[in-house]
């Protein structure tokens, strides 16, 4: 039985196509866009280290939107994938000793085939039950990244993943380097999410966030698009935990529990579903607003729920869809 | 053109003044503390800084003729967030050391940057052995205490002194319970004893039943390490299931710290564990830190309290030896290291080759005084090492302490 | 023999608690289909208000009253005047929980710092009961009891009660049971009330046994989540069944292997949610 209207997870609507930015987004864009491309070599460390966060987070806050935002599917448990590919590359990098591509293509892989292996159980599901056994999953990739001890390390995590320079042998020391790189991959992955989510397959997705029935009775297998869409947004999850991996230097049981996907969950829907740039606006915001708050203010939890109580009041569609047509 | 003499003179003197005032720095020693402000571990977090707090005061926020700043910065509890903080600390606001960190996984997170970055760390709390043993962290200077520390005179006691033959063990499934399960299973047992049972429990479980029903009812003891609130529920539950009246319970220091006992009920009484420090320690050093700490925080001192209380002793210790030169990290770091301050609410400390303490070990049973329970000290075990008797050598053949 | 009866009691004892819990969050979701990521908070400002009132009127059962009503209050409140505004529309309403899920934690925390504590045993259910060899605590027999009333109650009133129809009516098709008059947004209220009170009640039940501490919020919400999935979301039936698998599986697991006590709560509601995501007697 397909669910009432009212049961179904509603969100913002991009449209058939691109909607024109208008002149305040566009000014947005483009003084972020200075600021990330041309800022960090004037920036302090901690600055560049920051931004470097905001960069990993937009990753992973965009490889959500595609399953959250495009397909409908709210994910309560997508950190664990970031988590998983960070975790890869921990082990492969410390307990094996394995070279940096090893590593690289280690952690990808993996998040990905696990994506691929829950998706087969959980591609069927939709709405709040989807939200439901994604934290369920969630947490128990959490509670074997605690328990597996032999491997994970248990709750002192993973140390001693080498820097980036260390282990490419490429001259990338130092943070503004390490910043590059990140923003590298980001520009990659946001290019081809941009790709794909413009396809015929990502308006497919759309139809079926938008009405699944009639995506049906056209002939498309929303099965396999659900599908596909969790395992391609796995897949670039893993990325952004590969990198994450790498900037912090080790991993910890922290990375893939309820509260990191809680608060990637709050970036994509906050930043403005469906769009990619709301998300990465998201992340950036609330790396932010966590940092610098908590620097003035032991307070800064209450601030902060405060904040999201107003944002959704105020843009209840995220604030990048603010003022678009449904 | 002849450069007047006066000019020349002049010219000296301003040299002079600029060299000489980059040599005795006036601006504030700035000290950057990393704790957990928000979340499960607030509170002990808070304690931690609040024994901080009252040092400062009682020096009027002044070593070594400078004044001090501290700076908190919230670690949430969480090693990524603490190590963005350890940076703001490092890079934005210019400390010259650091001090903090509560549980092993911001301890280890935060090693390697320390080292790294090399600049000093003082650890109150962490407790994670191998940070003092194999690692071989050079910047950090650990005034704490190694989680099976305690634990390998209090497995001797057990046996010897309590008499017990066989025990059961329970603690929670992390590193800090197995490396205080470790240590006294390992003294206890080459004393002739043996661990019969041994249970770990998640960290997040608060429901014991499946656990306290599975301990046979003919064990000696029971070996328990829990804290915080989990130490309050086991308490609770372990007299619930009839236990308390029947098999003796000892445990790890922890299990009966002054931040949980006085939330605790009968059921506490008689416990007997083994800890570097006991708030009804008996000594005019201790006596002057606890009444102070409670008249001011209206809490009894824990020995979360008491960690930077003494940690902060240290630092000052260091700075006075260094008449305020702290810009010169190595420096500050060899005067951690070599510092040996007095009066310490503890007893005596000073560190050992590996960075760790060497320091009284104290045996304690819960009782209540004046209507109020305490860890009473019934045995002092004096300068205790992290490998206990064994050679430095011979303990770290052995692997570190896990499951 | 002993340790089968021990564990088999524990279980009911653990249904017990998690009836209590999930039974407010089963119910806010059959009315409204908002997944309240508040609800552990509920559970925790239960027995924190509680305590302030326990320690200095002694009373547990007045401790209990003001607890429901306080926290009740609040989640009408928050209902009325904060989740109501976006109708229909589930994920902002459920973004919004979480919001207030972390004023409440960081708000506990200014009101009663965060030391742990645990509540008083009321008068003469402190000790054991010992038959034989089997040693039981007579406060969580009692728990059990007043869990199994509470359930009674609410099946009443959901089944035999004018209120109860009504809200049924709401739950089947809510715009129907508009037009025939029954006010929704004051019943929705009111059931988002109930459920916090639920918890708030729950919160107190297991306060001597579990006390309250920062972080039992979301150290119990995981719990009131699997309850609900495995029975079933909106069904008042499916909520005691599912408690009783839970508490169950997760007593004996955790008994007989002790290695996978992490996964004994969330593997079964993987299980229910791949195989039969409504649960065992929710519905579509």
């Amino acid at each position: 039985m397909v669910a009432p209207d009212a049961a179904r997870v509603r969100l913002a609507s991009s449209g058939p196509g691109s909607i024109p930015l208008n002149a305040w987004r566009l000014a947005v864009v483009l003084i972020l866009g200075v600021v990330f491309i041309a800022g960090p070599p004037l920036f302090s460390s901690y600055w560049v280290g920051l931004l470097t966060q905001m960069v990993i987070l937009a990753i992973l806050a965009m490889s959500l939107d595609i399953l959250l935002g495009y397909t409908g599917l709210p994910s309560l448990g997508h950190a664990a994938f970031f988590g998983v590919a960070a975790y890869a590359v921990g082990v492969l990098a410390t307990s094996y000793g394995a070279g940096f591509w090893t590593c690289v293509v280690g952690g990808l892989l993996i998040g990905t085939l696990l994506s691929a292996a829950f998706g087969l159980i959980l591609a069927h599901v939709r709405d709040v039950y989807f939200l439901m056994i994604t934290l369920a999953l969630g947490m128990i990739l959490w509670g074997l990244s605690f328990r597996w001890i032999p491997v994970t390390g248990g709750d002192n995590g993973i140390s001693g993943i080498p820097s980036l320079a260390a282990h490419t042998g490429f001259p990338l020391e130092g943070p503004v380097a390490f910043y590059y790189v990140t923003l590298l991959v980001f520009v990659v992955c946001a290019g081809l999410m941009t790709l794909i989510v413009r396809s015929p397959f990502g308006l497919t997705l759309r139809g079926i966030r938008e009405n699944e029935g009639r995506m049906k009775s056209l002939g498309f297998n929303t099965w396999l698009h659900c599908y596909l869409s969790y395992v391609i947004a796995g897949a670039f999850a893993s990325v952004a935990g590969v990198v994450w991996a790498y900037y912090n230097g080790f991993v910890s049981p922290t990375y893939l529990d309820l509260t990191a996907s809680s608060e990637l969950f709050l970036m994509v829907t906050l930043g403005g579903p469906a769009t990619l740039v709301g998300p990465v606006l998201g992340a950036a915001a609330i790396v932010l607003l966590k940092n610098v708050m908590s620097a003035y203010t032991a307070r800064w939890l209450f601030i902060l729920g405060v904040v999201y109580i107003v944002a959704i009041l105020a843009a209840p569609k995220g604030v990048w869809n603010l003022g678009r047509r449904q | 053109m002849r450069t007047p003499r006066s000019a020349v003179i002049a010219t000296a003197l301003l040299i002079a003044g600029v060299l000489l005032s980059a040599q005795t720095p006036t601006g504030p020693i700035k000290i950057g503390f990393l704790v957990p402000v928000s979340g499960p571990y607030a509170q002990t977090g808070r304690d931690i800084l609040n024994g901080f707090l009252l040092l400062l005061d009682e020096i009027g926020y002044r070593a070594g003729g400078r004044e001090i700043e501290l700076i908190v910065e919230d670690t949430e509890a969480i090693p990524a967030v603490a190590l963005t903080k350890a940076r703001k600390l490092l890079e934005s606001d210019q400390v010259h050391l650091m001090a903090g960190g509560l549980l092993s996984s911001t301890g280890y997170a935060l090693a390697s940057f320390v080292d790294s970055m090399q600049v000093p760390m003082v650890y109150p709390v962490v407790s994670a052995d191998d940070l003092t043993q194999r690692l071989g962290t050079k910047w950090i200077v650990r005034t704490s205490y190694t989680g099976s520390q305690p634990n390998h005179p209090f497995g001797e006691y057990a046996y010897e002194t309590l008499g017990y033959r066989t025990i059961a063990t329970i603690a929670l499934d992390y590193s800090f319970g197995w490396e205080s399960v470790g240590g006294f299973q390992r003294t206890f047992e080459e004393a002739g004893g043996r661990i019969t049972q041994q249970m770990w429990t998640p960290v997040s479980v608060h429901d014991f039943a499946p656990y306290l029903a599975q301990i046979s009812r003919d064990v000696d003891a029971v070996y328990a390490l829990f804290l915080g609130r989990s130490t309050l529920q086991f308490m609770r539950q372990y007299q619930e299931y009839g236990l308390k009246d029947r098999i003796p319970l000892i445990g790890a220091g922890p299990t009966t710290d002054e931040h949980a006992l006085p939330f605790m009920g009968d059921e506490a009484l008689d416990v007997v564990t083994a800890l570097h420090y006991s708030a009804a320690l008996d000594t005019p050093a201790n006596r002057a830190f606890a009444g102070a700490y409670r008249a001011r925080y209206n809490k009894l001192a824990s020995y979360y309290a008491e960690s930077m209380y003494s940690g902060g002793k240290w630092v000052v210790a260091a700075i006075e030896a260094l008449d305020g030169r702290v810009e010169d990290r190595a420096a500050l770091l060899k005067a951690l290291q070599d510092a040996k301050p007095e009066g310490l609410p503890r007893g005596p400390v000073e560190l050992d080759a590996y960075g760790n303490p060497l320091e009284n070990v104290y045996v304690r049973r819960v009782e209540r005084v004046n209507g109020e329970l305490q860890n009473t000290v019934i045995h002092t075990f004096p300068r205790v090492s992290q490998f206990w008797i064994y050679t430095p050598a011979d303990y770290l053949a052995q692997p570190l302490y896990a499951r | 023999m002993t340790y089968l009866i021990t564990q088999t009691l524990n279980g009911l004892f653990s249904a017990a608690l998690l009836f209590l819990i999930a039974s407010g969050l089963t119910l806010t979701f059959g009315v409204m289909r908002i997944v309240n990521i508040a609800h552990g908070s509920f559970y925790m400002l239960g027995v924190y208000v509680a305590y302030s009132v326990i320690l200095r009127t002694g009373s547990l059962l007045f401790g209990a009253l003001v607890a429901m009503i306080v926290v009740g209050s609040a989640g009408f409140v928050m209902q009325r005047f904060f989740l109501r505004r976006f109708g229909a529309d589930p994920l902002p309403q459920m973004m919004m929980t979480m919001g207030f899920a972390l004023l409440f934690r960081d708000g506990a925390l200014m009101i009663w710092g965060g030391d742990p504590f645990t509540l008083q045993y009321p008068p003469g259910l402190s000790g054991s009961m010992e038959v034989g060899e089997v040693v039981f605590p007579l406060y969580r027999l009692f728990v059990i009891f007043v869990a199994a009333l509470v359930g009674t109650a609410l099946w009443i009133v959901n089944e035999k009660t004018l209120i109860g129809a009504r809200l049924r009516a709401t739950v089947d098709d809510p715009e129907m049971a508009s037009a025939t008059g029954i006010n929704i947004a004051l019943l929705s209220g009111l059931v988002f009330a109930v459920g916090a009170a639920l918890a708030a009640f729950g919160g107190v039940m297991g306060g001597p046994i579990l006390g309250g501490y920062p972080g039992i919020d979301f150290d119990l919400l995981p719990l009131a989540f699997v309850v609900v999935i495995v029975g079933g979301m909106g069904s008042l039936k499916g909520a005691v069944v599912g408690s009783i698998v839970v508490g169950m599986i997760d007593n004996f697991g955790k008994a007989l292997v002790p290695e996978l006590s992490y996964f004994t709560l969330f593997a079964p509601m993987v299980l229910v949610l791949a195989i039969r995501p409504t649960g065992l007697y929710g519905r579509a």
